[in-house]
């Protein structure tokens, strides 16, 4: 057997003990990526291989806490590709606006940088007092991170940029303080979101939600999760709700393909499908 | 006249890439037997620019990978500026935003190890002209399994160091000018 298939196996055993033991379930993930963050963990728990940090796994209570962040990847920006935030400014927003209220979820939110840049959105399009965002993720470092608000300031350039593409209205230092090498956000942002742990991989539907943003998340999971995920989606968008992908995500490969319309193919915006309209 | 048969191609580049993708790719002809995966590093806002230049004077169709696609004999694939790019064993392609590697996402380094596991080695690594040292440990990798590793002649490179760390390494079978790099990969494709 060669080297590659035994790390497949410590992989294998890895996630199980993970799922057995802690509930953490990694088990559909996307292997290629998870494979060499697993074999990442082996050294940062100071192991010299995968095998011998499943018995600490099995062993040590607090172990699942502390792996699920490194296990998960919350690499975000602001406004990161800011075309899909100007087509959901111009061709989404307007269409929810009828709406009295709004319940908007941003399923792997990360560090929280594109919630905000949501918050940001919907104030500028006079809609933040009618909506709410449940902005949910498995990692709880980075969730607490987010829910604080406070990004490094050398960041903050390229988000600036990043809003003006998107059709900011101002310039984004109107929305945050800089104290030191750090920026804090306005916290009245903050009033109408919600930070929740939720595992798409586990959990359900949990609101009625207008639009769902779901990021460079999909990529991740392999075919069986990513389909779970995409159903949960479906199941919790109303009546032609809207949801938003990542730039390279798509529906092509998946089962709910024929359950969405296409809003903006190049910015992987979707919209639920009325029961009986004709797909195309 | 190396082993093989081969199932797939997989090519990696940095400073110079273009101009050398640009020598390489259009003289693969239409029915060449192989899918063909290039990583080239780029900046991240750069879109489908790559794909579209190359797609201009190929035979040979050229697309960015989509994530969960399959990867199709006789077409370029390229991946994806700002995500790494990796072959999953079902031989489809899957995308990461996971750390950079060699301080570059996509990583011609994370394409590799993940292609030579897919395809238990039966693939050939090819390693152009660039400025750093990813693609070394990714070639190794496919010479271990088995595969057949090519490395761009450095004299012949705008930027040496990435060809020539891997051949310092000892990870390479052959060492090519652009210009004769089609014609190997079309001499070994069709000797399965
Ligand atoms: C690359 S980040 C995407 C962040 C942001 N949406 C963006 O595109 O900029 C992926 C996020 O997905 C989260 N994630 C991974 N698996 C998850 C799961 N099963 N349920 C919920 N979130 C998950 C990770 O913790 C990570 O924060």
């Amino acid at each position: 057997m060669k080297d590659f298939e035994i790390q497949d196996i410590e992989v294998d055993l890895l996630v199980e003990a993970l799922y057995r033991r802690h509930g953490y379930d990694f088990r559909n993930y996307a292997r290629a990526s998870l494979k060499r963050r697993v074999a990442d963990l082996a050294p940062a728990f100071g192991c010299a291989t995968v095998s011998e940090l499943i018995p600490r796994v099995l062993h040590d209570p607090e172990l699942g806490r502390q792996i699920v962040p490194k296990l998960s990847v919350p690499v975000t920006d602001m406004f990161r590709d800011p075309p899909v935030f100007l087509s959901l400014r111009r061709r989404v927003l307007p269409l929810l606006a009828s709406y009295p209220r709004l319940n908007i979820w941003q399923a792997g939110c990360a560090s929280g940088e594109e919630v905000y840049s949501l918050a940001i959105l919907l104030r500028e399009e006079g809609l933040s007092e009618r909506a709410h965002i449940y902005a949910t993720d498995i990692n709880d470092v980075a969730l607490a991170r987010a829910e604080e608000g406070v990004f490094p300031l050398r960041l903050l350039k390229d988000f600036s940029t990043n809003y003006l593409k998107a059709g900011g209205q101002h310039s984004l230092s109107h929305y945050y303080h800089a104290q030191y090498d750090h920026a804090r956000l306005d916290p009245s942002l903050r009033e109408n979101i919600t930070f929740a742990r939720h595992n798409l991989a586990s959990d359900g539907v949990f609101c009625e939600a207008h639009l769902i943003l779901c990021r460079n998340v999909l990529i991740y999971f392999d075919h069986v999760l990513q389909n779970r995920a995409l159903r949960l989606f479906h199941d919790s968008l109303v009546r032609q709700g809207f949801m938003c992908l990542g730039n390279r995500e798509s529906l092509q490969f998946s089962e709910v393909v024929e359950d969405f319309a296409v809003t903006d193919h190049e910015h992987r915006i979707f919209r639920k499908r009325l029961l009986g309209e004709p797909t195309p | 006249m190396t082993g093989g048969p081969w199932d797939a191609v997989v090519m990696g580049c940095s400073a110079g890439g273009l101009e050398v993708l640009r020598a390489i790719l259009p003289r693969l002809p239409t029915g060449f037997p192989l899918p063909v995966v290039v990583v080239a590093h780029t900046s991240a806002d750069t879109g489908n620019l790559l794909a579209e230049l190359l797609d201009h004077c190929c035979a040979l169709p050229v697309a960015v990978a989509e994530d969960k696609a399959p990867m199709n004999g006789g077409a370029i694939h390229v991946a994806p500026p700002g995500y790494h790019l990796l072959i999953e064993r079902d031989l489809t392609f899957a995308l990461s935003l996971d750390a950079k590697v060699c301080n570059v996402r996509p990583a011609i380094d994370v394409l590799f190890v993940s292609a030579a596991e897919a395809f238990s080695g039966r693939l050939i690594g090819v390693l152009l002209t660039g400025a750093n040292e990813d693609g070394r440990a990714g070639l190794a990798s496919i010479k271990a399994l088995g595969g057949l590793t090519i490395a761009q002649d450095p004299d012949t490179a705008v930027a040496e160091t990435m060809p020539r760390s891997a051949i310092d390494a000892g990870v390479v079978d052959h060492v090519l000018a652009p210009s004769a790099i089609a014609g190997f990969l079309l001499a070994n494709a069709n000797s399965r």
